[in-house]
């Protein structure tokens, strides 16, 4: 029996120039990210600060850093397959093979969607979601950590298959029987299956946390009729986390039980059946789609409001559409595969269920532009991508009306229309809201500005690229071009992948700008620097210092209305600052958690133990997680006061920072 | 003055409603949030059931639910679970009146009616087995398979938690978080016995009679 199960040395692909160049770029970043904190002798303070925090802000933060390292890897990924077809026409094959390529658009998939957006979108809901409730932490703040870890540590598995091993090459849904040990015997699956339910768990986790935050922790007064919409479209979002994540656990639970151990569930002997999982996949799926684009409508109804001067139009139909869509997200699922056979009455009403969902959407758009209508618009750069999303999400909504009638979508199925369309959507409506809070709160969490220059750059770059991208696929698309073609005889479809190449490099030129606004505001930050309220801001977390304290707020807000931190200056203004004298008493705060971090290592350990089939790994993997568990439950101080001298003094160094 | 008159008379504006009182204790906060992760755990078995009823016929010509099924051992097994639900609720009670001897008791009946399900669980499977039910047989003994071995799972993992929470009961006596973990072990027992009714009702009920 072998040690390593299938592991050997054969698992590193020597043989393949590019796999290896990427590894040892990655490996190059890792060694020099590592040696710049030994450098800088930043490992203690790691440590203490961020890894072991418990505090949601940093978890926040550390979910967008997250997010933003893998947007440049499923990026790279993008950016070799629009290569791949400018040139692969006609004859030539291109510089990809067929396998390599199959493997990328996996992961582009996979990247995006699991590591790129849901970290991306809960790292904003962690950070702006307690300061909005004006409260001064999640209900479980060590479980978010532990959520945070293990999301990471799905990553990091996704990123070990580019040197060890190979990923998945089944699509980012993978379906059987393509799946299935039988077709896919390689261990890229078993990477795309442990990475999923190793981050999804995480994820879970992370929803639980936060529906039980909005719906028990609010604020003194603040009622659900005066939540900001922000937290609204969160509890939606997490509402739909918790209800939808458990179907792709048991769904991903079942390949690997007929992967690893010989069951029937998908197979095309023993009467499996691949539809079911295709079904419950979408099921997932569908509301998936909806919990990334929710908390970007969230965002444009923050930043709409902020830099229009005005109350959010509409307060309560947004909510009301929020909610709708929530609900209406579990009953479309069938229009992902309305070629399955289905009865026309099946298909007839998903179908028709699919066009009422973009009802729900337009009132939203009605709503923000009544917002701006009228008001005293600041083309800031969130406000950029907001247009810019108004106007790119009317398109792909409008093209997703069109493949919401079945025997539209029976001709444009597994075309690049629906590529086109669904990066309309997600890129248009998810990476441009995402880009927008990134802009926004930023100086919250920094205490600095971003650069609007820069910032202005990027999203033309984004803006323009997008376009030049993907129109030229609702072309090809019509013109008979299915999705995941390695190469193609129809020269006719060159020219328009061509420009769409162009645009892929012009979304790397946003990109580029991206980092060189971040380099530039870090550097010139003594210059950007701004107070708790940079931009004249509506709720609760503008009214503390940026970055706030650790525990938020040192005294509990109390909320009269919507936008409660508008009405309170507004107060101020006609009354004048109440006194200074006002007596803080001590907090107690969650202390600093290991957990997480070494939670999260051992569901590394287990999950590429049992991708390699090592099983003594995997059992020591496990037995670790459940001491580590216990050593939690154990613990005798989970919490720790800060005592009411150091907010009191925090609070006068911060009043007079606000009055410079 | 009677209590009805007493609540009349406040002026209904001095009266806080539910959402506006700030941040709930952290009893109910940990109660909640327990909720929120048993309903996430009823949709993964919602996910199960779903796959069992889709897969219920595809026996590939192998043994059917009717063929397999031993209606005296199913009794057996639920009547151990839903007592051990009787049983978990006297542990609760006893924690709420600081019983502590009350409170092992319930604990230690609850453990051995669970540890009794699981034992009659594994000899059926392992008698299925031996026939040549495996589920590698069929689609439908996967499904099968799946479904009740996740149901076992929990309850296993929900015994590995009882042992846990008396020896926190032991060392940190009646303390708050102490009574928070005990108040969620007894939701996540009688959710258990919600699913197995369904399981009940569904593989084994509808299994024989069809």
């Amino acid at each position: 029996m072998n040690l390593l199960g299938k592991l050997d040395w054969n698992a590193i692909p020597l043989h393949e120039p590019i796999i290896m160049g990427a590894t040892a770029f990655m490996v190059l970043v890792v060694v020099a990210v590592l040696g710049f904190i030994t450098m800088k002798g930043a490992w203690l303070y790691l440590w203490r600060e961020w890894l072991t925090s418990v505090d949601h802000k940093r978890i926040g933060v550390m979910y967008c850093i997250l997010a933003l390292v893998m947007m440049l890897r499923g990026f790279s990924d993008a950016i070799m397959m629009r290569a791949q077809q400018a040139v692969a026409a006609g004859g030539a094959q291109g510089y990809l093979p067929p396998e390599h390529f199959d493997q990328i658009f996996s992961a582009h998939g996979t990247i995006m969607i699991f590591f790129m957006a849901m970290p991306f979108v809960v790292g904003i809901m962690n950070f702006a979601v307690p300061l909005q409730l004006g409260i001064r932490d999640v209900a479980f703040p060590t479980l978010n950590s532990v959520s945070f870890w293990l999301t990471a540590s799905g990553a990091l598995l996704i990123n070990l298959s580019l040197a060890v091993g190979e990923f998945s090459k089944a699509g980012w849904w993978g379906y059987p029987p393509l799946s299935e040990l039988q077709y896919s015997p390689g261990v890229g699956v078993d990477y795309y299956l442990w990475s999923l339910q190793i981050s999804g768990l995480g994820t879970l986790l992370a929803g639980i946390n936060f529906v039980t935050t909005i719906l028990k922790m609010r604020a003194p007064g603040m009622s659900y009729m005066r939540m900001p919409v922000f937290c609204w479209t969160s509890l939606a979002t997490n509402l739909l986390i918790v209800a939808a994540f458990p179907v792709l656990t048991a769904v991903l639970a079942m390949l690997l039980l007929d992967r690893y151990l010989g069951f029937h569930f998908f197979t095309n002997d023993a009467g499996g059946n691949q539809m079911l999982y295709a079904n419950l996949f979408w099921v997932w799926g569908h509301p998936e789609v909806y919990i990334l684009v929710l908390p970007a409508f969230g965002i444009f109804s923050e930043v709409i409001a902020t830099f229009s001067g005005k109350p959010l139009f509409g307060y309560r139909s947004m909510v009301a559409a929020t909610m709708t869509i929530c609900v209406l997200s579990f009953l479309v699922w069938l229009h992902h595969f309305f070629t399955m056979g289905a009865s026309a009455n099946v298909n007839g009403f998903f179908g028709v269920m699919s066009m009422v969902i973009a009802l729900p959407t337009g009132v939203k758009i009605y709503n923000w532009l009544f917002t701006m209508y009228g008001g005293r618009v600041r083309f800031t750069v969130p406000v950029l991508w907001s247009i810019g999303f108004m106007v790119t999400f009317v398109i792909g909504g409008m093209t997703g009306v069109l493949h919401a009638v079945p025997p539209v979508s029976f001709q444009l199925h597994n075309s690049v229309f629906l590529i086109a369309h669904f990066h309309n959507v997600i890129i248009g409506g998810v990476v441009f809201g995402l880009m927008a809070g990134y802009n926004y709160w930023f100086p919250k969490a920094f205490g600095f500005v971003l650069d609007e220059r820069w910032g202005k750059a990027s999203f033309w770059c984004w803006f323009i690229g997008f376009y030049l991208a993907f129109m030229p696929l609702y072309l090809v698309g019509l013109m008979g071009m299915t999705r995941r073609l390695q190469h193609y005889d129809n020269l006719a479809w060159q020219p328009w992948l061509i420009v769409a190449m162009v645009g892929a490099v012009v979304i790397l030129g946003g990109i580029v700008c991206q980092v060189v606004q971040l380099v530039v505001s870090i550097r010139a930050r003594d210059k950007l620097r701004v107070t708790g309220d940079p931009w004249n801001g509506r709720t609760l977390e503008w009214a503390t210092a940026s970055p706030p304290p650790a525990w938020n707020f040192a005294l509990a807000p109390n909320v009269t209305g919507k936008d409660a931190f508008w009405t309170s200056k507004r107060e101020q203004a006609k009354q004048g600052k109440p006194g200074p004298s006002r007596a803080y008493e001590p907090i107690e705060m969650p202390k600093n958690s290991a957990t997480g971090f070494v939670s999260a290592f051992f569901a590394v350990v287990i999950g590429f133990a049992m991708i390699w089939h090592i099983w003594w790994m995997a059992g020591l993997g496990l037995l670790g997680a459940f001491v580590t568990l216990l050593a939690f439950a154990f613990r005798r101080h989970t919490e720790f006061e800060v005592p009411a001298e150091q907010i009191a003094q925090f609070e006068r160094a911060h009043q007079a920072g606000a009055a410079v | 003055m009677n209590i009805a008159t007493a609540i009349d008379s406040v002026p209904l504006e001095a009266l806080p409603s539910a959402s506006e009182a700030g941040p709930a204790p952290k009893r109910i906060v940990v109660a909640y949030g327990f909720w929120i992760f048993l309903l996430s755990d009823i949709v993964m078995f919602a996910a199960l059931f779903a796959s069992y009823a889709v897969l219920v016929r595809s026996t590939a010509g192998g043994p059917s639910g009717a063929q397999l099924f031993n209606q005296a051992t199913v009794a057996i097994e639920t009547a151990c679970l839903l007592v051990s639900s009787y049983t978990c609720g006297l542990m609760s009670l006893a924690i709420n009146s600081r019983n502590r001897v009350g409170m092992y008791l319930g604990a230690v009946i609850t453990f051995a009616l669970g540890a009794a399900f699981l034992t009659l669980e594994i000899g059926e499977f392992a008698d299925m087995i031996a026939r040549g039910a495996t589920p590698q047989r069929s689609a439908f003994l996967s499904a099968f398979f799946t479904l009740v071995g996740c149901h076992g799972l929990h309850v296993t993992l929900g015994l590995i938690w009882l042992i846990v929470m008396m020896v926190q009961a032991s060392v940190f006596g009646f303390a708050a978080r102490v009574q928070h973990r005990l108040l969620c072990f007894s939701l996540f027992w009688h959710a258990l016995d919600i699913v197995w009714v369904g399981v009940f009702t569904v593989v084994y009920l509808m299994g024989v009679s069809s």
